[in-house]
C-alpha cells in the first residue's frame, strides 16, 4: 500500500541520483566489462582480446550465463534459488544416463532433463508461496534433498553423451560461431522476452517491487513467483544438459563444483539487479556472467593460482554488492 | 443535530438519477462506531467535498465507497443498481477509483506499466507495447499532460504532482465514474494545485463524480459543488457549497463534545527548573530552535503538518541531530549525536509510529519494558534501577505495568498481540523503567481509541507531576490545548511563537500560518473573535485539526485488536 | 476503575506465569520459557532416541552414548553460535569453511609439536574473531546482505585453504590439540566423560546466559525483532550484530578444534557444516528473519539432527541420503513455522 514516492521524488537532486544509480548499475556493468578487458589486454597482451580468446571467454560464460538467466527472474520477483547447483548435477547425470551413448535417446534425455527442471521449479515455487517458507531455506532444503539422492545413486561419472549431442558443446556454425554461444543467446533472448515482452514479466517486476500494489492491481503474485521458479529450474536443467554435452558424460559433482548457486546469484547482483526484487534485468546479468568469465580467463592468462582465484572472486562479489548497497537509498537491505 | 439533506437543494441535480446513493451506512471498528447512518445521493458531474475533524469518519466513508471497508449496515446503489464491494478491485471494476495520499505506484516501473498493471493489452503471448503506450498517451491526452509525461517515464523520475496525474490516468483507464481523492494537494506546490484543479473540473465536465477529501477549506470553496461535513462519525450536514461560509463549515466541524477529558494543568508550584534547553538548534529540516522544557511542565509543540515539529523531537533525541546549536540538560551542555546518547542522558522518545519505531513486536512486554535499561552501562543501569527500589526485572515491570494500567495476559505476552492503547502503555513503561526525565511525545494518542486516550493523557500528566519535563508534538489542537502548560508553535521549520496555557485554536493557527509573532496581546482573542480570526485562517485551522484524521482511522482499521478500555482518570496521576 | 468492554482474552493485571522463578529472570528469560521453546524439538528427539534404543539397545550404554555425544558436539556448538546471527536477522554461511581453516591452520603450524598448543589456540581464535568481524562489518556498515557476505567469505576461506595447502593439507595435529575432541575423563560410574561433552555443556551454558540473560542478548533479540525500534531505544544495533557474527565465528573455531580430534586433517573437513548448523537452528524453532530463538532449543535441534543421522544409519539408509532427509526436515520445519505464524495472525 505504501510506496514512498513523495520522499523519493520530492527532491529533484535525489531522483536524479536514483536515475544515475540505475543507469550506472545496468549499463555500467557493461562499461566495467570493457574496462576489465582493457586491463586484461594491458596485463596479458593483445591476444587477450583476440577473436580466439573472446570466443573462449564467451564459451566459458555459457553454463553460468544460462542458469543466471533463470536466477535473474527469481530474484526480480523477490525470491532466491539455492538449489540450482544440485539440480544441474541431477539433470546432467539423469540425461547422460538416459542417453547412454545412443543418439536415438537424445530427445528423451532432453525431455527428462527439462521435466525434472519443471518439477523442481514447481516444488520450490509452491514451498515459497503456498508453504510460506523462506526462499533461502526452502531451496536450500530442496538442494539438499537432490544432493542426497544424487550421491546415494551415483558416485562416478554416469552414462555418456553421443557425439551428436556433444555438438552442442563443441559444434560451430558458419565455421566460427560456437553453437554453445548461440544457446546462451537463445536463452537470453527468451529471458529478455519473458521479462520485457510478456504480462508475466511485467507482473514479476510488480510483485518484486511491491506485493501489495501488485495484488491490488489483480496480479496473482503466487503464480508469478511459481512461474519464475519453474523458469529458473528450467535454465538450471539446460545448464545441466549443456555440461553433459561439454563433458560427454554426467558427473554428479558438476553443479556444486561450479558453485552455480552462488555464482549465479553473483552474476545477477553484479549485473545490477536488486536482491530484494523489482529492479534490474537480464542484460545486466549477461554482462555479469561475462564479467566473471573474463576475470576467470584473465586470472588464467596471468597464471593466477586456481584457488587464489576463488578468493579473489569472493572479494569481487562482496565488493560489487557493497558498492551497490551503499549507493542505493533503500534502508532495509540487510535481511537474508 | 441538524442534517441538511441533499437532493432538494442540490444546485445541479444534473442527472435524473443519482449516480451514487448511500443509505444508512454505518461502520464500527471493535465496537467503536466510526460512521453512523450516512445518507448521500450524488449526481454525476459533481465535486463533492468531504470534510470533518480528526477522526470524524471521512476516511472510513470513502473507503467504504471504494470497497476497502465493508459497511456494517446500510446499502449502496451505483447507477441504480445495488452494489456491495468486498475488495477494492470490485469497486474499481464497477467504476469507483480511489487515490490515496500514499500512491499505489511502482516506483521502478514506467507510467504505462503502472497504469495497465494487471490489464496489459496483449497480442498473442506478448504485451502489445505499442497499444500499451498509445492507450497511455490517449489517457494522458485527456488530462492534457501528454506533452509533459511520457508513457515510458519511470515513476521515480516524476514529480509528486505528475505521479498524482498518473494515478488519475489510471482511474480513467478503468472508466471510473466515481473518483475519490484523499488529500490530493497535501504535498503539492500552489501552481501544481491549480493544475490539479483544472483537471478535476474537466473530469466533472465529463460527468464524473468526484469525492474530494480535504482539510483545506479554500480549495473546497474553489472546487466543490456540495459539501458533506462529518463529526465523530455523524453526518452533520450535506449541502450546497453556496449555502455555507468557511465559518459555518468550521462551526459544523468543530465543537467537541464534552466527553473529552483532560487532566488538570500544572499549578505554578509544580513547575521547576529548566531541565532541557536548546539554543540555536538547526539542521537541514529546522532552524534556530530555542526551546526550554522545565521540570513538571508539559509543553505542546503545535504547527501544520511538515512544519518541523517531529524533526525537533528527533533532533533532540539524536535521530537526526542538530548540526549547529547547543543542548543543555540541567544546565550542563551535552552532545547528543545518536539515540543511544539521548537514552544515556535520560531522554525518552515516544515515537509516532509505535509498531516500527517504538516496540519490538515479537518480544514480550517484559523485554520491551526493560530494553532501554539494558542498553545502559552497568553503572548507569544500577543507578537508575535504584530509583525503582526493586532490583528485580519482572517485579519492576509488574510495578510499571500497574502504574500505566497495562492490560496484558502476562508480562511474557508478545506486544504485537496487544491493542494500540496497551502498546502505547508499554512504550510508556519502557521510559519509566529507564527513569527518563525529559520525555518527548510524538502524537502520543494517534491511532488510539477514545477510551484509551484519556488514560494516556493522565499518564503524561502524572509523569510531569513527578518532575519530568515533557514535550508533546500533536496535530490535534484540542489535545494541544487541553494538555499543554505552554504551547510552542512552529512554522516552516522555525519556532513561530509561544503561547500560554489556555490559548485558543485560533491563537495557535495564527502563529502556525505565520500571521503573528505570538508575543503581542492581539493573538489572544476573546471567544467571539475566534470566528472572525478564522475567516482569514480557516483553511489552515481545519488543516491542522484534520491533518491526521486519516492515518488515525486507518490505524484503527489495521488494528482490530484495539480494545475499548475502561479507565479511571484519578488513579494514575494521583 | 470503570469497566467498559474488556476483551475476555486480556486479564486485568498482568500476571507473571511463574512468579516463583523470578530471581533468575532479570533479563527476560527463564527455565519455563526454554522448556516451552524446546518442547516440540525435545519431543522429536525423544521419539528418535526411542527408535534408536529399540533398534540398538546398546545405545544406552554410557560409552556408546557418550561416543555419540562426542560426535554430535561440534554441530551443537556450531549451532549455538549460528543462532546468535539468525536471531539478529542474518545468516552465517561461512562457518563450515572456517572449521576447515581452523583444522588446516592448526595442523600446518603445529606440525605435531605439543608445545605449540597455546599459541595455536590463540591464533585460530584470533582468526575466528577476525573473520567474524569482517562478516559483521561488511554486513552492517557496507550493507551487504549477510547471505552474500558470508557466502563470499566461504569462497574466500575455502580458496585460501586450497591455495595455501595446494588442496592436500600437510602437517599433523599434536595429541594435546586433539585431546579436546578425542579424550575423556575416566569416571567411576559412567566410565568415560568426553571432554567434548563438557565443552558442549559449557558453551551451551555460556551461550544461553549470553542470549537470554545478558543485556547484550536482550539487545540482540530486540535488534532482530525490530531494528528501528531497538535503535530508537538506545541499542547500538551495528555493534550487537557484529558481535553476533564474531560469536558465530568463534563457535566455528571451537567446533573445528573438537572436530580435529577425530576427523583428521583435510580440506573438506568442515564442508556442509554451515547448512547443518542452520538446519539445527531452524529445527530449534528460531525465526528466520530474526527476533525469536532459543539457544537451548537450537542445541537440542543439533542433537536431534545428529541422532536422526544415527537412526538413519541404523535403518541401513545409505549415508548420502542423510542429506536428503535433512533437506526434507528443514523444509518441513520452516513451512511449519511459516504456516503457524500465519495462523496466529502475525
Amino acid at each position: 500500500m505504501s510506496s514512498p514516492p513523495q520522499e523519493r521524488t520530492a527532491n529533484p537532486a535525489r531522483s536524479l541520483l536514483a536515475k544515475f544509480d540505475l543507469t550506472d548499475m545496468q549499463s555500467g556493468v557493461w562499461l566495467v566489462l570493457l574496462a576489465v578487458m582493457a586491463v586484461g589486454w594491458i596485463l596479458a597482451g593483445p591476444n587477450f582480446v583476440g577473436g580466439g580468446n573472446l570466443t573462449n571467454i564467451a564459451v566459458r560464460a555459457v553454463p553460468l550465463g544460462i542458469v543466471a538467466m533463470g536466477q535473474t527472474l527469481v530474484i526480480l520477483g523477490g525470491s532466491l534459488d539455492l538449489s540450482v547447483a544440485y539440480l544441474i548435477s541431477v539433470v546432467a547425470v539423469l540425461s547422460a544416463f538416459v542417453m547412454d551413448g545412443d543418439p536415438a535417446n537424445i530427445p528423451l534425455a532432453i525431455a527428462v532433463g527439462l521435466a525434472v527442471g519443471v518439477g523442481v521449479g514447481l516444488v520450490n515455487g509452491l514451498l515459497v508461496t503456498k508453504g510460506r517458507a523462506n526462499p533461502l531455506i526452502a531451496t536450500l532444503g530442496t538442494g539438499l534433498v537432490m544432493k542426497g539422492l544424487l550421491s546415494s545413486r551415483f558416485a562416478a561419472q554416469t552414462g555418456s553423451a553421443p557425439r551428436e549431442f556433444q555438438l552442442l558443446g563443441y559444434g560451430r556454425v558458419w565455421g566460427f560461431m560456437p553453437l554453445s554461444i548461440l544457446l546462451l543467446l537463445a536463452v537470453f533472448a527468451i529471458a529478455w522476452w519473458l521479462t520485457r515482452g510478456t504480462r508475466f514479466g511485467s507482473h514479476l517486476y510488480a510483485v518484486g517491487g511491491s506485493k501489495e500494489i501488485a495484488r491490488l492491481s489483480g496480479v496473482r503474485d503466487d503464480r508469478v513467483i511459481i512461474g519464475a521458479h519453474v523458469w529458473c529450474s528450467l535454465t538450471a536443467a539446460m545448464t545441466g544438459l549443456f555440461l553433459v554435452a561439454r563433458l560427454g558424460a554426467g558427473a554428479p559433482w558438476i553443479g556444486p563444483d561450479g558453485i552455480y548457486d552462488l555464482e549465479s546469484i553473483a552474476a545477477v547482483v553484479v549485473g545490477g539487479t536488486a536482491l530484494l526484487g523489482g529492479r534490474g534485468g537480464v542484460p545486466g546479468t549477461l554482462a555479469g556472467a561475462l564479467l566473471l568469465a573474463v576475470l576467470d580467463n584473465m586470472f588464467n592468462a596471468l597464471q593466477v593460482d586456481g584457488f587464489l582465484k576463488s578468493v579473489l572472486r569472493g572479494v569481487i562479489i562482496i565488493a560489487a554488492v557493497a558498492s551497490y548497497a551503499l549507493r542505493s537509498k533503500r534502508k532495509d537491505v540487510d535481511i537474508a | 443535530m441538524s442534517r441538511v439533506t441533499s437532493a432538494a437543494e442540490s444546485p445541479r441535480p444534473a442527472g435524473d438519477e443519482p449516480l451514487l446513493k448511500l443509505a444508512g451506512i454505518s461502520k464500527s471498528f471493535r465496537e467503536v462506531e466510526v460512521l453512523r447512518d450516512v445518507v448521500l445521493e450524488c449526481p454525476p458531474g459533481e465535486v463533492h467535498a468531504i470534510v470533518g475533524e480528526n477522526g470524524a469518519g471521512k476516511s472510513t466513508l470513502v473507503k467504504v465507497v471504494a470497497g476497502a471497508h465493508q459497511p456494517d449496515r446500510g446499502t449502496m446503489t451505483l447507477d441504480g443498481r445495488a452494489v456491495s464491494f468486498h475488495h477494492p478491485r470490485q469497486a474499481q471494476a464497477a467504476g469507483v477509483s480511489i487515490i490515496y495520499q500514499e500512491f499505489n505506484l511502482l516506483t521502478d516501473r514506467t507510467v504505462a506499466q503502472n497504469i495497465f498493471l494487471g490489464r496489459e493489452p496483449t497480442r498473442g503471448p506478448l504485451i502489445d507495447r505499442r497499444r500499451l503506450e498509445e492507450d497511455t498517451v490517449a489517457l494522458l491526452e485527456q488530462l492534457n499532460v501528454s506533452g509533459s509525461i511520457s508513457p515510458r517515464a519511470k515513476i521515480s523520475d516524476l514529480s509528486v504532482a505528475q505521479q498524482q496525474i498518473v494515478e488519475i490516468a489510471k482511474a480513467l483507464s478503468f472508466d471510473a465514474q466515481i473518483l475519490i481523492m484523499d488529500e490530493p494537494t497535501a504535498s503539492l506546490a500552489p501552481p501544481e494545485v491549480e493544475a490539479l484543479f483544472e483537471i478535476v473540473r474537466q473530469l466533472r465536465e465529463r460527468g464524473m463524480l468526484i469525492f474530494y477529501v480535504s482539510h483545506r477549506l479554500k480549495e473546497i470553496f474553489a472546487l466543490a459543488d456540495r459539501v458533506t461535513v462529518l463529526k465523530d462519525g455523524d453526518q452533520v450536514a450535506t449541502t450546497d457549497i453556496g449555502s455555507l461560509t468557511p465559518d459555518s463549515i468550521v462551526r459544523l466541524m468543530v465543537g467537541r463534545e464534552l466527553s473529552d477529558y483532560f487532566p488538570e494543568l500544572a499549578a505554578p508550584d509544580d513547575i521547576g527548573e529548566v531541565r532541557l534547553r536548546v539554543r540555536g538548534g538547526s539542521n537541514q529540516h529546522i532552524s534556530d530552535i530555542d526551546l526550554e522544557l522545565r521540570a513538571g511542565e508539559i509543553v505542546g509543540l503545535a504547527g501544520l503538518e511538515g512544519s518541523g515539529r517531529t524533526e525537533v523531537a528527533e533532533a533532540i533525541f539524536g535521530v537526526e541531530p542538530f548540526e549547529t546549536g547547543t543542548i543543555e540538560l540541567d544546565g550542563e551542555q551535552v552532545s547528543i549525536r545518536r539515540p543511544r546518547q539521548a537514552v544515556d542522558h535520560r531522554i525518552g522518545f515516544v515515537t509516532e509510529d509505535r509498531k516500527t519505531q517504538g516496540l519490538v513486536l515479537p518480544r514480550s512486554v517484559l523485554e520491551n519494558t526493560l530494553l532501554p535499561l539494558r542498553t545502559l552501562s552497568g553503572h548507569d543501569r544500577r543507578e537508575r534501577e535504584a530509583v525503582h527500589e526493586v532490583a528485580e526485572g519482572s517485579t519492576l515491570t509488574m510495578q510499571l505495568a500497574e502504574r500505566v494500567d497495562l492490560r496484558a495476559a502476562s508480562l511474557d505476552q508478545e506486544v504485537r498481540f496487544l491493542s494500540g492503547g496497551n502498546q502505547q502503555k508499554v512504550v510508556f513503561a519502557k521510559w519509566l523503567a529507564s527513569d527518563a526525565w525529559v520525555l518527548l511525545f510524538d502524537e502520543p494518542t494517534r491511532g488510539i481509541d477514545v477510551g484509551a486516550k484519556a488514560g494516556i493523557h493522565d499518564l503524561m500528566r502524572g509523569l510531569a507531576k513527578r518532575g519530568a519535563a515533557v514535550l508533546m508534538v500533536s496535530s490535534e489542537l484540542p489535545e494541544v490545548i487541553g494538555m499543554s502548560d505552554r504551547i510552542v508553535v512552529m512554522s516552516h521549520g522555525r519556532i513561530a511563537g509561544e503561547l500560554e496555557a489556555g490559548a485558543s485554536e485560533a491563537d495557535i493557527m495564527l502563529l502556525a500560518t505565520g500571521q503573528s509573532n505570538g508575543d503581542g496581546p492581539d493573538v489572544r482573542h476573546p471567544a467571539e473573535e475566534v470566528a472572525a480570526a478564522k475567516t482569514a485562517q480557516e483553511d489552515q485551522a481545519a488543516e491542522t485539526a484534520e491533518a491526521t484524521a486519516d492515518s488515525e482511522l486507518s490505524e484503527v482499521t489495521s488494528n482490530p485488536h484495539d480494545d475499548q478500555m475502561g479507565h479511571d482518570p484519578g488513579e494514575v496521576s494521583g | 476503575m470503570s469497566d467498559t468492554t474488556k476483551p475476555a482474552d486480556e486479564g486485568r493485571v498482568p500476571q507473571r506465569q511463574q512468579p516463583a522463578a523470578s530471581r533468575l529472570d532479570r533479563f527476560g528469560g527463564h527455565a519455563l520459557e526454554h522448556l516451552k521453546a524446546s518442547a516440540p524439538i525435545l519431543a522429536v528427539l525423544i521419539v528418535i532416541f526411542a527408535a534408536i534404543i529399540y533398534l540398538n539397545p546398546a545405545f544406552l550404554d554410557p560409552p556408546v552414548f557418550l561416543a555419540f555425544l562426542r560426535r554430535a558436539a561440534p554441530l551443537m556448538i556450531l549451532a549455538a553460535g549460528q543462532v546468535f546471527v539468525i536471531v539478529s536477522g542474518g545468516f552465517d554461511l561461512s562457518v563450515g569453511s572456517l572449521i576447515t581453516v581452523t583444522v588446516v591452520v592448526a595442523a600446518a603450524i603445529t606440525e605435531g609439536d605439543p608445545d605449540a598448543l597455546i599459541p595455536v589456540m590463540m591464533l585460530v581464535l584470533l582468526i575466528g574473531v577476525l573473520v567474524g568481524m569482517v562478516n559483521g562489518v561488511v554486513t552492517t556498515m557496507l550493507k551487504v546482505p549477510s547471505i552474500i557476505t558470508t557466502l563470499g567469505m566461504l569462497l574466500i576461506l575455502r580458496g585460501a585453504v586450497f591455495y595455501w595447502t595446494g588442496g592436500s593439507p600437510t602437517g599433523a595435529l599434536a595429541d594435546n590439540f586433539r585431546q579436546f575432541g578425542r579424550e575423556a575423563f575416566d569416571l567411576p560410574v559412567i566410565g568415560q566423560l568426553p571432554y567434548a561433552a563438557i565443552i558442549v555443556i559449557a558453551v551451551a551454558w555460556i551461550a544461553t546466559r549470553l542470549l537470554h540473560r545478558t543485556a547484550f542478548g536482550h539487545q540482540l533479540l530486540a535488534t532482530g525483532g525490530g531494528a528501528r525500534a531497538a535503535q530508537l531505544t538506545g541499542v547500538n544495533i551495528t555493534r550487537v550484530r557484529i558481535i553476533a557474527f564474531v560469536l558465530s565465528a568463534l563457535s566455528a573455531v571451537i567446533a573445528g578444534i573438537l572436530l580435529a580430534g577425530f576427523a583428521g586433517v583435510s580440506a573438506q573437513v568442515g564442508q556442509g557444516y554451515e547448512f547443518r548448523a542452520i538446519s539445527a537452528v531452524v529445527l530449534g524453532g528460531a525465526a528466520i528473519g530474526g527476533g525469536r530463538g532459543s539457544v537451548v532449543a537450537t542445541v537440542i535441534g543439533a542433537l536431534t539432527l545428529e541422532a536422526l543421522f544415527m537412526l538413519l544409519n541404523l535403518l541401513g539408509l545409505p549415508q548420502p541420503l542423510r542429506e536428503s532427509v535433512q533437506g526434507v526436515i528443514i523444509i518441513g520445519a520452516v513451512v511449519y513455522a511459516g504456516l503457524r505464524l500465519q495462523r496466529s495472525g502475525g
